[in-house]
Parts: C-alpha cells; sequence; structure tokens
C-alpha cells in the first residue's frame, strides 16, 4: 500500500455518482468518466460501491504487464498509469487482465483510458478530483493515519484473495474492524448459475464474457 | 474458462463512457491558457457548497473544488455539473413573444418585449383590477431578487397576489418555526451536527437531496453518534441506521406523538427545561397521550417496540438533534408534522446547545432567504406582516410610498392558479418557477394558465412554463450576476459574477427595474445591481427578526458567510439560537402546540388502496428545466420510474401505470425491496405525460397551503408500454442540443434510485 493513497469505505456510500461528474472534469481525460460506480443489490437495496484503479503492487500491475505496446508505465511511488496514447494501439489485452474491471476502452479512438489516481493533481500534493467531491467520504485519499485520526477504529485491508491467487494493492479498503486482517474476497463471487426469485433490469448475468476478477 | 481477447467483449462498463455530452467539457484534454478561479456557491439546495467557477476567456468553462466550510471541497453531481449551464447552447438569448397561444413564440428586441408586458399590465388592470394581475417568485433567486420581486409586485404592480415557489418547499416548517419559537430558521449549525449524539432525519432524503450534507451524518456516527431515520423508503441514509421507522405516507404526527407519548410515561422528559422554557406543555401531553404506542404502530404500520425504542434512543442521548424536510412538511398536516418533532425536541430539552437542537432543511438553494423578504403573499420585508398595521407603516416609510397604497395580504401560489382558472387573476408574471412540472394536479395548473389574458415568464431555459407563455423574457444564470443566498442554516453566502451575460440576457433585477419604470414609479426602482439593492434589504430588515442590517458584501467576502440575525456590522452573526432558551416571542418563551393525527386528504377506497409519494432523484433538481439540459446528469438518470414492492409481481423495466383521481401517467418499474409493499415512489423533475404530478392532489395545508405531495391515494396496472420523455422545450426553430440528450430514450428505469449504475447499457 502506498502512503498517500485511495481507501475506500464502501459502507459510506450513498451511490451519488459525484465521483463520476467529477472525474469527467479531470483535465486528462475531460468529458470521459474513469471511475466505475455499481449498485450492488439492485432490487433489494440502494447499496452502491466506486472501483477505482486499485494500482496494483505485487503482481505488479498485471494490466502493464501484458501490454504489448509496453504503453502503460509504472512510476515509482507506485501510481499505475493510464496507457500512453502515443503508444497504445487499443487491443484490450489490459481489459482483459485486470482483476478489478478497472481500464477502460474507447473503441473509436481506439485507445485505452483508466484511473491514474489524478496525477495532475496527486503529483502535486492535491487529492483526486473523485476523493475530492466525494460527499460522503466512501472515497477518501490520504495515509491511514490521517484516516484514523477522522475515523477512529477503523480497519483497512489492501490484500484479496482470487480463488487461492493473492494479490496487494497500492489502493485500499475499509473493512468490518472485526473481520480480522486475511485477504478481503476478490471476483463477484458468485458461481455461475440461476439467480432465485425476479431479476432487475441491468443485473449481470454471471457469464465466461463478463465474469470479474476472474484469473486469467 | 477461456476468455476471449476482444475488446468489444469486455467487462461491462469498460468500453462505455459516460460522455457529459458535448458542452463545455467535451475533449479529454486540458483546456490551455490562462484561468481564473472565481470563489461562488452551487447555484442548486439548500446546502449551499461553495465552488470555484473555472473561466477562461471571459467564459466560465468548468468546475473547481472549493474548501468552503459548508462543504470542505465536496460537491455532488448536481453541482459538478452546474457550470455547463451557464453556455449552454439551448440558453435562451432573445425575449420572445406572440400574441396568442396558438401563434408560434418569435424573438423581439427588449424594447418591444418590456413595452408590451407594461401595456399588457396596465390594460389587465384597467379592464378588471389591480388584483387581477399576479406575480408569482422563486427561491432560486438571489435574495436581492426576491426582495425586488415583493417590491415590485406591491409597489409597481400594486395587487395584493404575490407569491412563490417557496410556498411548495419551505412554508410548513416556517410556519410551525412561527408558531413555536417566533423566529424562523434552522436552530443549529451544521456543525453542530458533528457533536450530537442522537441525530434524528425525518423525512429527508439526504443522500440524494443534500448529498454533502450527508458527510455531517456520517461524521456524527463516526464520533459514536446513532441515527434514527423516520421515512417510508430505505433511502442510501436509511440503509444503515440504527433505526429506520419505514412509516405509511401521511402518518408522521401519529408516530412522533406517540414518541412524545413513550417520553413521558418512562419520565424521560426534561421537565425543568419545559416548566422554565415552554408554554402549552399540559395540552401537548394530554394530545400526545391520545397516541399509545399500539394506537400508533396500527396508524403508521410499523411495529409498537419501535416506537418505544426511538423514544428512548433520542430522550436518553446526552445531546439529541432532529433534522426534517419534506416528507413531513409536504402534507394538509404539513406545519402539524413539524410542529410534533419540535414538541419532542423541547420535551427532551434538546435546543440551544451544541449538539442539541433543531433543523429544517431548505430544497432551493434560497429556500431560507427566500421567504425572509417579502416575496411571499402575506410578507413584508424582514419577515414583517403584511397584516400587521406597525409593520405596514415601517415598510410603506422605507418604500417612500402612502401606507393605503400598499396591498393587503393575498393568496397562496396554488390557491392563485385556482383563481387563475376562474378568471380573478388574468395576468402573470412569473419568476423562477415552472409549475407546469411542480405544482399538483397539472391538468388544473395548465386549465389555469391557459386561461390567462397574458403571461409573462422570465427564465434562462425554456421551461415548460415558459413554453406555454404569451412572453418569454431571457434572464441570467447564478454565474453572470452578484448576490447573495441563505442556506439552511440561516448562514448569508455571497454568489460571484463569473462572467458578462450572454449576449441578449439581462439579469432579473434589470428586468424589474425597468417594467417599474413603464409602470411610472421608476425612482423606487433606480438600481443598476444587486449590491445596491442589497442596501436597500439591510435597512428594510433593520431591527426585525430576520435583522440583515449588520451583513455587507465587503463582510460576507471576508468571512465566507453570516447568519442572521446580525443587528451591526461588528456583530458576528448567530448560527446558533435559542442558547440563552429565549426565543422571539413577546413572553420569550418555547410556545408548545398540541397536535392530533388526521388521515390524508385523499381518501383510500377499494379502487384507490395504495399510497403514491414522490420526491427528488440525486441527479436532478426540483422542475428538470436545469439538470434536463445537463448531459452527464442525463446520463445518470435519463428518465423517471415507478418505485413497486416485488409483492405486486412486476419485474424491473414492466410498464406500469399509476392512476389517481386526478389522472394517470406509465413508468418502467423498479421493483425493489426497499419500499413498503402499500407505497409506491416517482419522481417528479419530469414533465408531461411522465409527470409524477399529474397524479398529486392539490390540497393544502390550512396553515401553510403547502400540498400534500407526499401521499395520495392510487393504484398500480399493467400497461403495454413506458411514455416516451419529451425533449426539454426550446424556441420554435431550434433543437435541444443533442448531446446532451442521447440516454433520454432510455426505456429502462435506472439500476437503483440514484441512477444507473456506470456498468448498465
Ligand atoms: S461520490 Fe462518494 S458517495 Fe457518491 S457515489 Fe461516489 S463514492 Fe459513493
Ligand atoms: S483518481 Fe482521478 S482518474 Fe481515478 S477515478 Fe478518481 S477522479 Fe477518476
Ligand atoms: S449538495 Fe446541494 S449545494 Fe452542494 S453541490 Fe449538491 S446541489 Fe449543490
Amino acid at each position: 500500500m502506498m502512503g498517500r493513497t485511495i481507501i475506500i469505505d464502501p459502507g459510506r456510500c450513498i451511490g451519488c455518482q459525484a465521483c463520476v461528474s467529477a472525474c469527467r472534469e479531470c483535465d486528462s481525460h475531460r468529458g470521459k468518466s474513469m471511475i466505475h460506480l455499481d449498485y450492488l443489490d439492485a432490487g433489494h437495496s440502494v447499496a452502491s460501491m466506486p472501483t477505482v484503479c486499485m494500482h496494483c503492487e505485487d503482481p505488479l500491475a498485471p494490466c502493464a504487464q501484458v501490454c504489448p505496446a509496453e504503453a502503460i508505465l509504472v512510476t515509482p511511488d507506485g501510481v499505475v498509469h493510464d496507457a500512453d496514447k502515443s503508444r497504445c494501439i487499443g487491443c484490450g489485452n489490459c481489459v482483459n487482465a485486470c482483476p478489478m474491471g478497472v481500464p477502460k476502452i474507447d473503441l473509436k479512438a481506439k485507445l485505452q483510458f483508466k484511473c491514474n489516481l489524478c496525477y495532475d493533481r496527486t503529483s502535486y500534493g492535491l487529492a483526486p478530483m473523485c476523493a475530492t467531491v466525494c460527499p460522503t467520504g466512501s472515497i477518501f485519499y490520504g495515509t491511514v493515519e490521517e484516516l484514523r485520526a477522522e475515523r477512529p477504529n477503523v480497519a483497512v485491508a489492501s490484500t484479496f484473495d482470487f480463488g487461492g491467487n493473492l494479490l496487494t494493492t497500492g489502493v485500499a479498503m475499509v473493512v468490518p474492524a472485526d473481520r480480522g486482517d486475511v485477504p478481503v474476497p476478490g471476483g463477484v463471487g458468485q458461481p455461475a448459475g440461476p439467480t432465485p426469485g425476479p431479476q432487475p433490469f441491468g443485473s449481470v448475468p454471471t457469464s465466461a464474457d463478463n465474469v470479474l476478477g476472474e484469473p486469467l | 474458462m477461456t476468455i476471449p481477447l476482444d475488446p468489444t467483449i469486455t467487462p461491462p462498463g469498460t468500453s462505455r463512457f459516460r460522455d457529459a455530452g458535448g458542452v463545455p467539457a467535451d475533449r479529454w484534454r486540458a483546456v490551455r491558457g490562462e484561468e481564473t478561479l472565481v470563489a461562488t456557491h452551487c447555484c442548486f439546495c439548500g446546502v449551499q457548497c461553495g465552488m470555484y467557477l473555472r473561466v477562461h476567456d471571459g467564459k466560465v468553462f468548468g468546475v473547481e473544488p472549493r474548501d468552503h466550510d459548508i462543504n470542505r471541497m465536496r460537491l455532488c453531481p448536481k453541482g459538478l455539473n452546474a457550470y455547463q449551464q451557464v453556455n449552454h447552447p439551448d440558453r435562451l438569448t432573445a425575449p420572445l413573444l406572440r400574441r396568442s397561444r396558438t401563434d408560434d413564440l418569435r424573438p423581439v428586441s427588449w424594447e418591444q418585449a418590456l413595452d408590451h408586458a407594461a401595456d399588457q399590465i396596465q390594460r389587465v388592470q384597467a379592464a378588471y383590477g389591480r388584483d387581477a394581475f399576479g406575480m408569482l417568485g422563486g427561491a432560486s433567486l438571489f435574495s436581492e431578487k426576491t426582495y425586488l420581486v415583493g417590491k415590485f409586485a406591491r409597489v409597481a404592480l400594486r395587487t395584493r397576489h404575490v407569491d412563490y415557489n417557496g410556498r411548495l418547499c419551505m412554508v410548513s416548517a416556517a410556519g410551525a418555526n412561527k408558531l413555536s419559537f417566533g423566529i424562523d430558521r434552522a436552530a443549529n449549525p451544521f456543525a453542530d451536527i458533528l457533536l450530537t449524539d442522537c441525530l434524528l432525519i425525518a423525512g429527508s432524503n439526504v443522500g440524494e437531496c443534500f448529498p454533502v450534507m450527508t458527510q455531517y451524518l456520517w461524521g456524527a456516527r463516526d464520533r459514536g453518534a446513532t441515527l434514527i431515520v423516520v421515512d417510508p423508503r430505505e433511502t442510501s441514509i436509511a440503509r444503515t441506521a440504527d433505526i429506520h421507522v419505514a412509516l405509511r405516507p401521511g402518518t408522521d404526527s401519529a408516530f412522533f406523538s406517540s414518541v412524545l407519548h413513550v417520553v413521558v410515561t418512562e419520565g424521560l422528559a426534561d421537565e425543568a427545561y419545559v416548566a422554565a422554557h415552554a408554554t402549552g406543555w399540559e395540552e401537548v401531553r394530554q394530545a400526545a397521550a391520545e397516541y399509545p404506542p399500539e394506537r400508533a404502530a396500527q396508524i403508521c404500520g410499523i411495529p409498537a417496540a419501535q416506537i418505544t425504542e426511538v423514544a428512548r434512543m433520542f430522550a436518553t442521548a446526552p445531546k439529541a438533534m432532529a433534522w426534517h424536510a419534506r416528507g413531513i412538511e409536504h402534507h394538509t398536516q404539513g406545519v402539524e408534522n413539524c410542529l410534533t418533532v419540535i414538541n419532542l425536541c423541547v420535551a427532551t430539552g434538546n435546543l440551544g446547545r451544541p449538539g442539541a437542537g433543531y433543523g429544517t432543511i431548505t430544497g432551493q438553494g434560497n429556500g431560507q432567504g427566500g421567504r425572509e423578504h417579502g416575496q411571499k403573499s402575506d410578507m413584508l420585508p424582514g419577515g414583517r406582516s403584511i397584516s400587521d398595521p406597525v409593520h405596514r407603516a415601517q415598510v410603506a416609510r422605507i418604500w417612500g410610498i402612502d401606507e393605503a397604497d400598499l396591498p393587503q395580504a393575498g393568496t397562496s401560489m396554488m390557491e392563485m392558479v385556482h383563481q387563475m382558472g376562474r378568471g380573478e387573476i388574468r395576468g402573470l408574471l412569473g419568476i423562477c418557477n415552472n409549475p407546469f412540472v411542480s405544482l399538483p394536479n397539472y391538468a388544473v395548473v395548465k386549465a389555469g394558465y391557459d386561461a390567462l389574458d397574458f403571461h409573462a415568464q422570465c427564465d434562462f431555459f425554456l421551461s415548460e412554463t415558459s413554453a406555454n407563455a404569451h412572453l418569454v423574457l431571457p434572464v441570467t444564470t447564478w454565474a453572470e450576476d452578484d448576490g447573495v443566498m441563505a442556506n439552511a442554516e440561516a448562514r448569508v453566502v455571497r454568489h460571484r459574477k463569473a462572467q458578462e451575460p450572454l449576449p441578449g440576457v439581462r439579469t432579473d433585477t434589470w428586468v424589474m427595474c425597468e417594467l417599474a419604470r413603464r409602470l411610472g414609479v421608476g425612482d423606487k426602482f433606480a438600481f443598476t445591481g444587486s449590491e445596491q439593492v442589497f442596501e436597500e434589504l439591510r435597512v428594510a430588515s433593520r431591527g426585525t427578526v430576520n435583522d440583515y442590517y449588520g451583513i455587507t458584501y465587503a463582510r460576507l467576502d471576508e468571512t465566507g458567510g453570516i447568519s442572521w440575525p446580525c443587528p451591526t456590522v461588528d456583530h458576528p452573526g448567530t448560527p446558533r439560537l435559542f442558547e440563552d432558551g429565549q426565543t422571539w416571542h413577546a413572553d420569550k418563551k418555547i410556545h408548545m402546540q398540541a397536535v392530533r393525527w388526521h388521515p390524508p386528504a385523499d381518501p383510500y377506497d377499494d379502487e384507490y388502496p395504495m399510497t403514491l409519494t414522490t420526491g427528488r432523484t440525486v441527479a436532478h433538481f426540483l422542475s428538470g428545466n436545469q439538470t434536463r439540459r445537463l448531459g452527464g446528469l442525463v446520463e445518470q438518470t435519463p428518465r423517471p420510474w415507478v418505485e413497486v414492492h416485488p409483492s405486486h409481481g412486476y419485474a424491473s423495466g414492466d410498464p406500469v401505470t399509476v392512476v389517481t383521481r386526478r389522472g394517470a401517467a406509465t413508468f418502467p418499474a423498479l421493483v425493489t425491496d426497499a419500499i413498503r409493499p402499500d407505497t409506491v415512489f416517482v419522481p417528479y423533475h419530469w414533465p408531461y405525460p411522465v409527470a409524477a404530478n399529474e397524479l398529486t392532489i392539490d390540497a393544502l395545508d390550512p396553515r401553510s397551503k403547502i400540498p400534500e405531495y407526499k401521499v395520495c391515494a392510487c393504484r398500480i396496472q399493467p400497461a403495454a408500454h413506458v411514455t416516451a420523455v419529451p425533449a426539454p422545450p426550446v424556441p420554435p426553430g431550434h433543437e435541444s442540443y443533442a448531446a446532451t440528450q442521447v440516454s433520454r430514450g432510455d426505456q429502462h428505469p435506472p439500476t437503483s434510485s440514484q441512477g444507473r449504475g456506470t456498468s448498465e447499457p
């Protein structure tokens, strides 16, 4: 985990999508939002959660590792950058390699886009756009110590378990304080199969071509 | 398992960008060159978040978070997209006129437009009397302009018929505040929420309607406070609350009376506080005793044990606080509902201390300031009463008119529409409102406006209401003029002009002054700008309850906001009321008011067995005339829906018709456990034929005259297809800016009430 990083607390998220609108205001990808905001339990509750680039540390940036054009660079501060637009060939390898479903492909431009921790802001000491505006602090930017100063006793985790494959990330999550120091289950966590009850519109069937977090 | 390496078959959302829709954030690159940051506030809700507008080459082109202590850089999606209105292609830039509603609106010069308006005003008033011309204002105007609306109506039009859209918003809380305390504002600042031990939120979907206020709620919980949410829907703040009271709409006063009753019977009341500071306690206690938990539980459709739980949690907390909004206010017993919340705070001694108190969350940016300075039918500047001879004389002196020439109290907004239908009001000037979407019972509203001989409307986009007018006057957005607003804490904040008005556009102030000149009272309206108007407002409020005298533009620039009352220029303002236990009543006491619950106005029967309740969604604001044109917000929530419990057998996306005694409208169902089985919800930001307000009832609270938006009887039935959402109106010959409207044709409901997830198609 990086020193100053994004720490996400899904329990605080109100699903307002200020993060989505704010990301669009970022000067390096103005008009396009890189953040994902999912309603986790559609039809049952209004629960929601944002997904930013997790800036994977170990294994280091799977997206960068599979990039045939070596377009995705990692700076020494641990930030995994979006594809260098002068190198990216829009092949989409990174999209499929990412365990978190983060990179996006602009099919028309044939270019990859992804969250780069608002490097234009963070490299100048500012917080990323989404963390700056998030009305609830669900997206927090700072160190774990700074987080604990505001929210005493929170526990954070930055290791995820994808079916036995462990992944450590630069971005962390707030987890229930009583769950112990064990990796967070990665991926959608449900085997493919019929889901009981009427499915609300927009619920995504778990099938081979859209499974999130499946190891390659 | 093999995963095809094809970028078109990727995890949901990875190839779909929720584009902002063209203006002005249309390029994924930086805007180069010099830019200026103008410190101002959001134009939308009553939180009044600070923001910077980014200005380049004299044009607003973006937004930057601002570390103002109200919001600490946080913004909601509305605030983030607000700047896109300023140079939006849909902006009105020329006055539009037609002689009859069968003609098209055609551009005319300002000279022609204003001459015509003045002629029509004089013609209507000569033929039918002064009161036959009405005026309707709004609470998204700067306070200076709301002051001018009241003055223009009384001095230039000399009509009694003036009211404003806060009548649909704040008046129930205002009525209750006045009755109990003699002062109408929230008693505590937001910052006090962080200090409380128990926070009760009644009828407010804070997470969607006041998103940035959520930081105070979560902040309180981080510090150990408990949270009680009273709401028929499991909203994003109710989802994790310690207690969520999912009561039946229209039963709030029974619930709060019962909570008070338990407080009394369990000996948890602060008798000493009540004895020292309040009157009416005996009557209140007796009335509450009529609602033992078993009876209230039956009325409210909740477990009786929950009532006891709430009473104990609230009354045993060392410091407790209650905030409410339209959920309990939009009722024919709106004032009474608010009174029961006040009674609970008073009976437990929770008032006037850090972390202990009471507040109402204003919906519009200037929901607080907009109700203080005279655009309300019965009020004069400084919260004065137009029926009080002393107040009348004072204001007549300030305005330099004869008291006899000052009209008497008029009627409320909805009543005025009924009067239009009856031909009692023949002409109307509307500024800053869109009643075709925002008033209940659309059929009646449309008929009322259609009956007008002359209707002029000021706006910066062609609203549904303006599109039906004879004359449309293009006025400024908030970013093109200076002014102040008072937020939900009664903190007066300063909005700054960030760019010159678009060519052809004038300020509302200029329009009123020019019309006044044509009506022969130009000397009373010789204002060149907002600060001059504010100087007169300061004087006009001097010595009143709503004292602004000590607030100046210069002081606002220095401080970032001052709460009234602020009687002198060295006074720090009053963030927290009642610290000395004294109210603004003559006897300095809190006047507790006994309340008895009654059923909502629209009766249930076999044909209409269910409840329809209405409200907002996070991406849109009020009548949607602004937000339905902003690409990012349309993308997030393209259309209205009806929220239905799974027990009715529908699947999400099914077309469902909601039928009430006023009309029927068809929406895609959003099937969710987050709503009561006996209740359906429709958001109200969209116009006919997908308007929630085609269905709602125009029954009014007898005291506040607020319509009962939050409860009416309905039934639901399957339909063949959902109704398409119309494009926002634009002048004839124009098309609404297409890039912002791409997803409007979406037939589906959003994933959740907050919008479509970014992975949804
Ligand atoms: S801005 Fe914050 S609260 Fe709103 S959806 Fe994004 S993460 Fe959630
Ligand atoms: S860190 Fe910046 S680029 Fe990444 S999701 Fe947040 S706003 Fe977007
Ligand atoms: S919370 Fe209210 S004031 Fe703040 S950005 Fe959103 S709409 Fe604007």
